[in-house]
């Protein structure tokens, strides 16, 4: 019975079987990346454009022979910026076998994920989760992200505030999110730090309400000079549109979630005169310019928010790989902090926390319809 | 709804010693709470007839806003003027929005008619969660502008900071809508019929009356007002997308069960109650937890009146 043909028949399958894919591994396994952010849903405009972005530069990548001689394969999931979904999706990623992330896109999200990826030893790089903590607090040493944290931006905002705009009562709003406070918290601490004015005002409002118009009410009847709002584009187009009913005219500063095509399509003529903190504008940089237009010419479309530094995470992600020489989580995270990479955001190497160096924020103002950089 | 008020000037607390302020937060507390009562009025109508909590109806509301926005874009490209555009989007989204509730009544509720209660209601649920994702893919996850096709009057302009043009067109097409409902209801032949399919529904059809065709005009006229609040909301907040008609529908069905589920002029009298309560939390409390006192005020008024505002005066089911 030992010998039997059905035995030998039996072995001899789960020899091939075996040799199969340790064959195919070796010839050409390819390096899963996965791309996690809001690609639907109402937070839609910040994620897909580092989508995208990955997506063309991983297919011309593929072109030109893929990363260390491997092609790249894409892992695309989609966690709509809601923390319950990222956690889902970060553990897609593992069990798919994402060897890295470029994502998440907000804060929140971020926040849910990273643990999940750091007990599967991933990096992770972001190009927009701008919550301080992500990478000040040590507890995620796989976190990476291409844009700077919110307390510059919120410092910046309180400066420009106090200083070129001269505001000396100043109502600040927020969304109560992770982001959108944590910016109204920074400029409130800025401004009183600052000591030249005084914040008169701070108060969160419910995301998705229908009318916000008690609570401008109520930043007339504090007899504030400016307000400041931590959030995202919705509710700031909501704001400012019902400022205007309301017939309430006091400079807004938003930050760079309101900053982009979204606010200005849904806010129209309300828009003009609002200011918003930014990325730094990058777009001298030849490598910049030579993505955009590649972009261009392959959607028939300008990138939207956080492109360039979308594109920054993917080119960062690839220098550390190849100046690793393999995925492996702790050579690419040395890589990451010791070897500078040429991005589109110009040249970047990461600090021990895992901010980019060398990337910071603007005032920017919408004239005409555009975000111009105040000078 | 006054003593807020008194209660501060008594106290003479420097922050509402302003009765301008005061007249501000209640002219924004009549603006939600007539858009709460618009959309309300749709949900409270089709209760009190079948019974049935729509969930759907959140979701007419933002088809019909949709419906509206495309209609506007082409008549703008032929140059319509404003009044004109409203009128003909709110026509075009009242007759397509009607198409959809009476499809949704067949598809979701009329196969379920004999089923135990939860189970229309679970279906409802679907619908909501399905038509919310047919036009999140059909349509854009983004938000989109909506144009403000309700124009400002001049009249109004000494009182712009308290109540707008737009505020006050809602207000009163909430008003004017609910007493229409009630005469519809009150003093019609198919509102007869609709009473008398709400009190029995067996004994109805012994007698005659072609329940399902009630049911579904029932779902008609609902569908028609979620689809009139749809327009003149979007063209008040200017921006609508694919998920506005889940806060309206949850916002509004508070507001239905405030004033007494069923009832028709409760369902204002509960919307601006909620409206008010929201805004006056906001102003004199904290903008944050102003959907806590909105919620808390439903919780007293239903400890002290488990029906309702006016929820004992029409619809009770004998």
């Amino acid at each position: 019975m030992i010998c039997g043909a059905k035995n030998w028949l039996v072995l001899g399958a789960f020899v091939v079987l075996a040799l199969l894919p340790v064959t195919a591994v070796a010839e050409q396994s390819p390096i899963v990346i996965g791309v996690a952010g809001a690609h639907s849903g109402d937070l839609a405009p910040y994620g897909t454009p580092t989508k995208e972005a990955v997506e063309m530069l991983a297919a011309e990548l593929n072109g030109k022979g893929g990363l260390l001689g491997r092609p790249v394969k894409l892992l695309v999931l989609d966690d709509q910026c809601k923390p319950e979904i990222a956690a889902n999706v970060a553990t897609n990623m593992v069990s798919q076998g994402a060897q890295a992330v470029i994502g998440h896109i907000c804060s929140g999200a971020s926040k849910a994920a990273l643990g999940i990826y750091k007990e599967a030893k991933m990096v992770v790089i972001s190009p927009s989760a701008t919550n301080p903590p992500l990478t000040r607090s040590g507890l995620y040493p796989n976190f990476f992200r291409t844009i700077a944290p919110d307390d510059k931006q919120g410092q910046l905002a309180a400066a420009f505030v106090t200083g070129k705009l001269g505001a000396r009562k100043i109502a600040i709003l927020h969304d109560k999110g992770d982001y959108g406070k944590g910016f109204a918290d920074f400029s409130r601490d800025a401004i009183a730090a600052g000591g030249k004015a005084q914040v008169i005002l701070f108060e969160g409002i419910t995301p998705g309400a229908m009318d916000y118009s008690a609570v401008i009410q109520k930043v007339r009847h504090a007899g504030a000079d400016a307000l400041i709002y931590g959030g995202y584009h919705p509710e700031a187009s909501k704001l400012v549109a019902q400022m205007k009913k309301k017939r309430i005219d006091l400079p807004f500063i938003g930050p760079d979630g309101v900053m982009g095509g979204g606010f200005l399509a849904i806010a129209g003529a309300n828009a003009e005169g609002v200011y918003a903190t930014g990325p730094l504008d990058v777009s001298n940089y030849p490598l910049n310019q030579q993505v955009r237009a590649a972009y261009r010419q392959k959607y028939g479309r300008e990138p939207g928010t956080f492109f360039d530094q979308g594109v920054a995470a993917w080119q960062g992600l690839v220098g550390a790989i190849q100046a690793a020489g393999s995925t492996d989580y702790a050579a690419v995270t040395r890589a990451l902090q010791s070897h500078p990479v040429d991005t589109s955001i110009g040249r970047i190497k990461f600090d021990a926390h895992g901010d980019a160096e060398g990337v910071g924020f603007a005032v920017y103002q919408v004239r005409g319809g555009k975000f111009t950089e105040v000078q | 709804m006054v003593s807020p008020f008194t209660r501060c000037a008594a106290a003479s607390s420097p922050r509402c010693s302003d009765l301008s302020y005061f007249l501000e937060l209640v002219g924004s507390g009549l603006t939600r709470g007539s858009i709460y009562a618009l959309i309300a009025l749709g949900y409270t109508m089709v209760y009190g007839i079948i019974q049935l909590i729509n969930f759907a109806h959140g979701e007419i509301y933002m088809l019909g806003a949709f419906i509206a926005l495309i209609v506007a874009g082409a008549l703008t490209i032929y140059g319509f003027s404003g009044w004109a555009i409203l009128l003909l989007a709110g026509l075009v989204a009242a007759i397509y929005a009607a198409a959809y509730g009476y499809t949704v009544e067949r598809i979701a509720y009329r196969p379920l008619r004999q089923a135990p209660r939860l189970s229309p209601l679970i279906s409802a649920i679907g619908m909501s969660l399905f038509l919310q994702n047919y036009v999140m893919l059909a349509q854009t996850p983004d938000f989109l502008p909506f144009p403000a096709l309700i124009p400002e009057f001049a009249l109004l302009e000494p009182v712009a900071h308290i109540i707008g043009s737009a505020e006050v067109v809602i207000l009163l097409t909430s008003t004017l809508l609910m007493c229409g409902l009630s005469v519809l209801i009150r003093s019609t032949r198919i509102g007869k019929a609709m009473r008398a399919t709400q009190q029995d529904m067996a004994m109805a059809r012994l007698l005659g009356i072609d329940v399902d065709r009630v049911i579904s005009f029932t779902f008609v006229v609902g569908s028609v007002l979620a689809a009139i609040g749809g327009v003149l909301v979007g063209s008040y907040l200017g921006q609508i997308n694919f998920a506005i008609g889940f806060t309206a529908g949850i916002k509004a069905f508070t507001a239905a069960v405030l004033g007494g589920i069923g009832n028709i002029p409760g369902a204002v009298l509960g919307g601006l109650v909620l409206g008010l309560s929201e805004a006056l939390a906001a102003g004199f409390v904290s903008s944050a937890y102003e959907d806590v006192f909105a919620f808390g005020v439903l919780i007293l008024i239903l400890i002290l009146r488990s029906s309702g505002l006016l929820g004992w005066a029409v619809w009770q089911k004998v």
